[in-house]
C-alpha cells in the first residue's frame, strides 16, 4: 500500500459512525474509502453541503452541486445544501466533529502552517475557520516534504492557527499533540524510531506503551 | 414591480471606483453571463470581492488583466493566473480574508452589524492591526462589516419582482451578498412571474434585489 493510503487508512479507524467530518483535498480525501464496516460520515462541504457524498458519476454530475474543490459530486440521504455564512457559521459555532487536512509545516505546539509558502500567495480559503472552529484538527500528511522536516520545532512559514492541531498521522505512524509536545503513539513497523526521529525536526515523546501502527500490505 | 431589464440598463448604474461584489465559489453560481458582459463596460479602477476570483476559464481572469481593477478582496487565488499576476505586481491590491470572515463580512454588511469578533485567525497575520479582545478566556479578532456599491448575483430561477431561487451548492456567496449591495444585479437562467417560485423555495428575497437580466439560452 501506498504512503497515502496507509496514512487515509489509519485516519478512518479513529473516526465514529455519525461524526461531522470535513475533509481537505488530498490525502484527507482518500479517507472515505477506508472508513470501517458500520461507520458512516457526515460530510461537511464547507462551500454549502452537509451530507456531501463522493464524486458523480461520469456525465451524471450537477455543476450546481460541488464540493469545496469544486467537482461535482453527490448528495447523500438526508443531505442539506447551505449557503456559505450558514456554512461557515457550523464551522465557527463549533458543530464539525473532525477536520481532516494537509500541513506544510505543524510544530511541537501544534501550531501549524499550511496556506502560504514565504513568497508565494495562494490563500487561506476556509483552513484558518475550520483549524478554530472544529472539535478535533487531525493532519493527514507524509511526514517529510521529500525529506525535509514538516514536523518542526517551531513554524516558520505563516501560521494557519495557534496550538490548534490535536492528531498527526503519517506514514511512518500516529501522534498526538499534547502540552509537553508530540507523543508518537504508534509507529509504522516497517521504520525503527531513530528513522521516525530523524525524519522529525522536534523531540518526539516516546510512551513506555508505543504501540504498532495497523498497516496493511 | 417588474425588475426585468437590459443588462445594459442594468450596467448604467455602475461607476469608477465601484466595489462590486461578484457572486459564486469557483464557477459553482457564478454570475457569469454578468461578468462577461461587464468586460465591455468602461468602469475602472474597482473593487471586486468574490471568495475565490474564479478559476481557468472565468471571465473574471480577462476582467482582472484588463487593468481596470485596483483592489480584490477574497480568500484564496490559487487558480486565477490574472489575480496572481496583480499580486507580484503590486500586493497590497490583494486583501485576502478567511472564507468565513469574508461571508460574515458580507452578512454584517447586508444585515446592519458594524463589526463582529471571531476567533478565526487569531495569532496570525489576519490579526495584525486589527483590535482584538478576550471573551469567556479566549482571543477574538474584531472584524468590519463589508459592502458594496453593486453585486452581481446569479439565480437559477428568479421571479419578476426579484425573489430568487438558488440551486443546489450555488447559493454559496450569492445569497449574502444580494443582501450588501446598494444595486443588486441578478442574472437568471429562468425567469418566471411572480409567484412563479414556491415561498418555501425562496432563497433570497426580491426586497434585496433591483434588476433582473435573463442568461441568453444557448442554442
Amino acid at each position: 500500500m501506498d504512503n497515502k493510503n496507509i496514512i487515509a487508512r489509519r485516519v478512518a479507524q479513529m473516526l465514529h459512525d455519525g461524526e461531522v467530518v470535513n475533509l481537505g483535498v488530498g490525502i484527507p480525501q482518500l479517507v472515505a474509502n477506508w472508513l470501517p464496516e458500520g461507520v458512516e460520515l457526515i460530510v461537511h462541504a464547507e462551500n454549502g453541503i452537509i451530507g456531501a457524498g463522493g464524486y458523480a458519476p461520469e456525465g451524471e454530475g450537477d455543476p450546481n452541486v460541488v464540493d469545496a474543490g469544486g467537482m461535482m459530486v453527490s448528495v447523500k440521504p438526508g443531505a442539506q445544501f447551505i449557503i456559505s455564512t450558514d456554512s461557515f457559521g457550523a464551522i465557527r459555532g463549533g458543530h464539525i466533529d473532525v477536520t481532516i487536512l494537509g500541513a506544510y509545516q505543524v510544530d511541537a505546539k501544534g501550531n501549524l502552517a499550511n496556506w502560504c509558502l514565504p513568497n508565494k500567495m495562494g490563500g487561506i480559503g476556509g483552513a484558518m475557520d475550520l483549524v478554530s472552529g472544529a472539535k478535533q484538527v487531525v493532519l493527514a500528511m507524509e511526514h517529510t516534504q521529500k525529506g525535509n522536516h514538516k514536523i518542526v520545532d517551531h513554524c516558520t512559514y505563516p501560521l494557519t492557527g495557534v496550538g490548534v492541531v490535536d492528531v498527526i498521522v503519517t506514514e511512518m505512524g500516529f501522534m498526538r499533540v499534547t502540552d509537553r509536545g508530540i507523543v508518537l503513539e504508534e509507529i509504522n513497523p516497517a521504520y525503527t524510531l531513530e528513522q521516525v526521529q530523524a525524519a522529525t525536526g522536534a523531540q518526539l515523546i516516546i510512551p513506555e506503551d508505543l504501540k504498532e501502527m495497523d498497516v496493511i500490505d | 414591480m417588474n425588475k426585468v431589464t437590459t443588462v445594459s440598463e442594468a450596467f448604467s448604474h455602475i461607476k469608477d471606483h465601484d466595489t462590486i461584489m461578484v457572486g459564486g465559489f469557483l464557477m459553482c453560481g457564478s454570475p457569469e453571463y454578468l461578468i462577461h458582459t461587464f468586460l465591455e463596460h468602461p468602469a475602472k479602477h474597482l473593487t471586486i470581492v468574490n471568495n475565490d476570483m474564479g478559476e481557468y476559464g472565468s471571465s473574471l481572469t480577462p476582467l482582472l488583466a484588463s487593468g481596470r481593477v485596483d483592489d480584490i478582496i477574497c480568500t484564496w487565488i490559487v487558480r486565477n493566473p490574472a489575480a496572481q499576476a496583480m499580486y507580484k505586481a503590486n500586493p497590497k491590491c490583494l486583501h485576502i480574508n478567511p472564507q468565513g470572515t469574508l461571508t460574515e463580512r458580507i452578512r454584517a454588511g447586508g444585515f446592519g452589524i458594524a463589526a463582529f469578533y471571531t476567533p478565526t485567525g487569531v495569532g496570525t497575520i489576519i490579526e495584525e492591526g486589527k483590535d482584538t479582545r478576550w471573551f469567556n478566556g479566549r482571543k477574538y479578532i474584531m472584524e468590519t462589516a463589508l459592502r458594496a456599491n453593486v453585486a452581481f448575483i446569479h439565480a437559477s430561477v428568479a421571479d419578476e419582482s426579484g425573489n430568487i431561487y438558488m440551486k443546489g451548492s450555488s447559493k454559496n456567496y450569492n445569497a449574502a451578498m444580494a443582501t450588501a449591495a446598494d444595486y443588486v444585479i441578478v442574472e437568471a437562467d429562468e425567469i418566471v412571474p411572480v409567484g412563479g417560485i414556491d415561498p418555501e423555495l425562496v432563497t433570497v428575497s426580491g426586497i434585496y434585489v433591483n434588476a433582473v437580466v435573463p442568461v441568453p439560452k444557448k442554442d
